[in-house]
């Protein structure tokens, strides 16, 4: 028992960061909290399912349009919205949630509720993995997981766009001096994080149903692991997915389902007692961050 | 801890990621004179201000306050003590008139603690402060939203600010910068009569001929270090001194 | 003294006198008005403050829950568990947000957006206080013109209350902490003091009308942490004017009624809200109220001058 719940625990994990990931990008980069992205993923889910059943189309191209897709929605909610309204936390927050209220909700009222509607999953089929019985799309999961998280960080480290993301974080001033162009860069960033809510939704979906729950329960994980991780901490991502995923996963195995909502909680208030920041939050000190 | 010391430095040491802004400092603060603190850009004198007055915590190292050991206290706290400082970057709140602005450090638990537990009118303490630092009542000066102040008001605003908290020891973070010499010789005098009252200032200054017209010591500081201490005469012979701010020929 | 009182006085005289005229059904609606627009001031309370809650929901269902438990469990009155589960139910909730009271904004919000989500989800699966089904049978108030009339006027004092508070030097050292909070540390206020303060207040009045309705609806259950008690109260502030509470009571006075004449929509009546949210606080930031207030200051009126 204790290794399978091991196992799972990793996927589990994996899947934290899988969701998480986008969120923290866009946060940790436009400084914009993009309240839709819990939508968002569950958009791109939608997507992929009315072009494959109401289209016809495969699977494969269904999920890379619906990726690109998402990926441009991003990019115009920028564009047409948050523009208007950067700098204004107050703004930006509640534009987002409204878009991501309106996504969400307009599903809902459509009818795309019920078990016919999920992804189909990658390959069929499954493996027996140190005595437990694991499938195919869950060490997938794993691997996308670190795929996603080492080409991130080859990204924002070795490449030239990537290093500008990193300096409009750090100072937007300095940045604009070197050339690098605000508005595009948050533009890149929102897209980058709507396009990556995508990539999990196609691959993390499959293993459950589309419901419009799902997204405020999407964007509930995500800002649970930001917030512990610290946001725009991509290593925090990683550690607090870790610690959330394996947390939940023995608490299911050792005390019931019911209790692992609360050790989430739990562990959210005992790092923000903690370390308020996060664990690898770069929370500025208190004259810098005015 | 010497009585004639209000603050005592020691091995002061702050450290930001690869950058060590000050270094080892040691330093003593008499009661009742004018120190200025001056060095080249870099040198650490707003950290070692914002570590006196517990804007940041120090790396490691102690700062004595009347003997407490401040180092680790918040800055609300230290303020509540007696130690005022103004900002270098004045950020009055612009819509609010002038007097407005004064309130709120009027409100400051200190100013409760100094009258004895009352507060009294604010807005009449506070036009009688602005009235002290050069706010003419009868041109109604304090009464012009402070976005609508030229520097030199709004420097005095902020010097009214740090005033109605009736500290002991009052930092100024560069006062005179982006002051005409007329402004600024109107607002020495300003200084002076807080001297004769008794409190202790420090000024973090770049413009060195008006500020040793003042001071009764100075300070040097190069990266976070204490290179000099002593009259400005002193001081300004040291060669440390002069390579830090001409460069030596190497 | 007309010009000025006036715009205070028609308000209060049109909520004290409508109820009168108006049908039971809408009856019913003035009391989710009057408790939506509780809900708006606190929020916008906390907005003046610096901190932006997603949360009022966590507010109400509190108040909710703990008057539905003095009530069912203790067989405390109403009015001994309202008042209680008012006071208790703004310290537990400003404790919960004590730790993120330290941290920039954007953690206080998400934090508000998580914790009623999280609730509800703890309830369900541990079956606490009536798990799904909640808790019924609760006492109802006295009369049910009482029930009408007490929620407005206390939607009444709230809102010139928190006004007054806000119009004082209190009120002044909050929007400083909102502004400049570096500025008001150098005066050597406890800004986190104050914003627990304002935290509890706002809380407490959340708690107060979830209290309110369990009696009015004599059951309390998951729902009252639902996303509605959390987006209302934001997109009234943001349509009647952020910043106004008087703006905040005319958005819920327009959204309310609104919402009910939309009810036929269902699921749609939020996607409107959604877009009616977005579009509003990109095109019209100010809010209606602010525009309204313009409009009448720039009236020209006779004046008498002393010779």
């Amino acid at each position: 028992m204790f290794i399978g719940t091991l196992v799972y625990a990793i996927v589990n994990s994996f899947t934290l960061i899988l969701l998480a990931i986008g969120f923290n990008l866009t946060f940790g980069i436009s400084g914009v909290a993009n309240f839709a992205y819990g939508a968002l993923y569950i958009m791109s889910a939608y997507l992929s399912w009315m072009l494959m059943n109401l289209m016809g189309l495969p699977f494969f191209p269904s999920a890379i349009l619906s990726i690109l897709a998402t990926t441009l929605f991003g990019a115009l909610m920028y564009r047409l919205v948050l523009l208007r309204v950067r700098g204004q936390a107050l703004s930006e927050v509640i534009a987002t949630f409204g878009i991501g209220l309106s996504i969400l909700e307009l599903f809902r009222y459509l009818g795309f509720v019920g078990f016919e509607y999920t992804l189909p999953v990658f390959f069929d089929h499954s493996f027996i993995i140190a005595g437990t019985y694991i499938d195919m799309q869950r060490i997938l999961i794993v691997g996308l997981g670190l795929l996603l998280v080492v080409s991130l960080w080859l990204f924002t480290h070795h490449t030239a766009t990537g290093l500008a993301f990193r300096g409009i974080a750090q100072d937007e001033r300095t940045a604009l001096t070197f050339g690098i162009d605000s508005d595009w860069i948050a533009t890149l960033s929102v897209s980058l994080g709507a396009g990556l809510a995508a990539i999990a939704a196609t691959i993390i979906i499959p293993l459950g149903s589309i419901s419009p729950s799902e997204g405020y329960d999407v964007l509930i994980k995500a800002l649970a692991v930001c917030i512990i991780g610290g946001l725009g901490s991509t290593g925090g991502v990683i550690a607090a997915g870790f610690i959330i995923g394996f947390a939940e996963r023995f608490t299911d195995t050792y005390f019931g389902s019911h209790w692992t909502m609360i050790v989430s909680l739990i562990a959210i208030l005992i790092v923000l007692v903690i370390k308020p920041s996060g664990l690898f939050g770069q929370q500025k000190e208190l004259e810098e961050r005015i | 801890m010497s009585i004639g010391s209000i603050i005592e430095i020691q091995k002061l040491t702050k450290v930001f990621g690869g950058v060590i802004a000050v270094s080892e400092l040691d330093c003593t603060i008499r009661r009742g004179e004018l120190l200025g603190i001056i060095g080249p850009n870099g040198s650490g004198k707003t950290t070692l201000v914002n570590l006196m007055t517990g804007f940041i915590k120090p790396t490691s190292g102690k700062i004595l306050y009347n003997g407490q050991n401040i180092s680790r206290m918040p800055a609300h706290r230290i303020i509540q003590l007696g130690i005022a400082r103004t900002f270098q970057m004045v950020r009055p709140f612009y819509q609010l008139p002038a007097y407005k602005n004064m309130i709120i450090p009027l409100y400051s638990p200190r100013v409760k603690k100094m009258l004895g537990g009352r507060y009294g009118d604010r807005d009449a303490v506070a036009l009688d402060l602005l009235e002290e630092v050069g706010f003419e009542r009868d041109a109604y000066v304090a009464y012009k939203p402070a976005g609508a102040l030229p520097q030199g008001y709004l420097k005095r605003l902020e010097l009214a600010k740090a005033i109605a908290l009736q500290p002991e020891l009052i930092i100024l973070d560069e006062l005179f910068s982006g002051l005409s010499l007329a402004e600024v010789a109107s607002i020495v005098p300003i200084i002076e009569k807080l001297r004769q009252r008794g409190k202790t200032i420090v000024m973090i200054e770049h413009r060195l001929k008006e500020l040793f017209r003042i001071a009764d010591r100075v300070m040097v500081l190069n990266f976070g270090c204490n290179i000099a201490m002593g009259t400005a005469k002193d001081v300004m012979a040291n060669e440390e001194v002069k390579n830090a701010y001409l460069g030596s020929e190497r | 003294m007309l010009y000025v009182a006036g715009p205070r006085l028609l308000p209060v005289v049109l909520f004290l006198t409508l109820p009168l005229i108006l049908s039971p059904y809408w009856q019913r609606v003035m009391i989710s008005l009057a408790v939506f627009a509780m809900l708006a001031i606190s929020w916008d309370m906390l907005a003046q403050s610096g901190m932006i809650s997603l949360g009022q929901a966590l507010f109400f269902g509190m108040g909710a829950y703990l008057s539905g438990i003095f009530n069912h469990i203790w067989g405390f009155h109403p009015f001994i568990s309202i008042p209680l589960a008012t006071v208790f139910g703004g310290l537990i909730c400003t404790l919960i947000l004590l730790p993120v009271l330290r941290l920039r904004g954007i953690y206080f919000s998400m934090f508000t957006l998580i914790l009623p989500l999280m609730l509800v989800r703890t309830i369900e699966a541990t079956k606490i206080f009536g798990g799904t089904e909640g808790l019924s049978g609760m006492s109802p108030l006295p009369s049910g013109w009482l029930e009408l009339y007490l929620i407005i006027v206390a939607t009444l004092i709230v809102l010139f209350g928190f006004r007054r508070l806000m119009a004082s030097d209190y009120g002044l050292v909050l929007k400083g902490i909102r502004d400049n909070d570096r500025s008001v540390t150098n005066a050597g206020i406890n800004i986190y003091r104050f914003k627990a303060q304002a935290l509890f207040l706002s809380s407490a009045v959340g708690a107060f009308a979830g209290a309110y309705m369990t009696h009015v609806y004599m059951f309390v259950g998951m729902p009252v942490f639902a996303l509605d008690y959390s987006i209302m109260p934001i997109a009234s502030a943001v349509v009647g004017g952020v910043g106004s509470f008087a703006g905040a009571v005319l958005g819920a006075v327009i959204l309310v009624p609104l919402s009910e004449v939309l009810r036929g929509l269902g699921g749609l009546r939020i996607v409107l809200y959604g877009l009616f949210l977005v579009i509003f606080i990109v095109a019209i930031p100010e809010g209606i109220f602010h525009y309204i207030q313009r409009k009448y200051q720039q009236v020209e009126r006779w004046v008498d001058v002393d010779r």
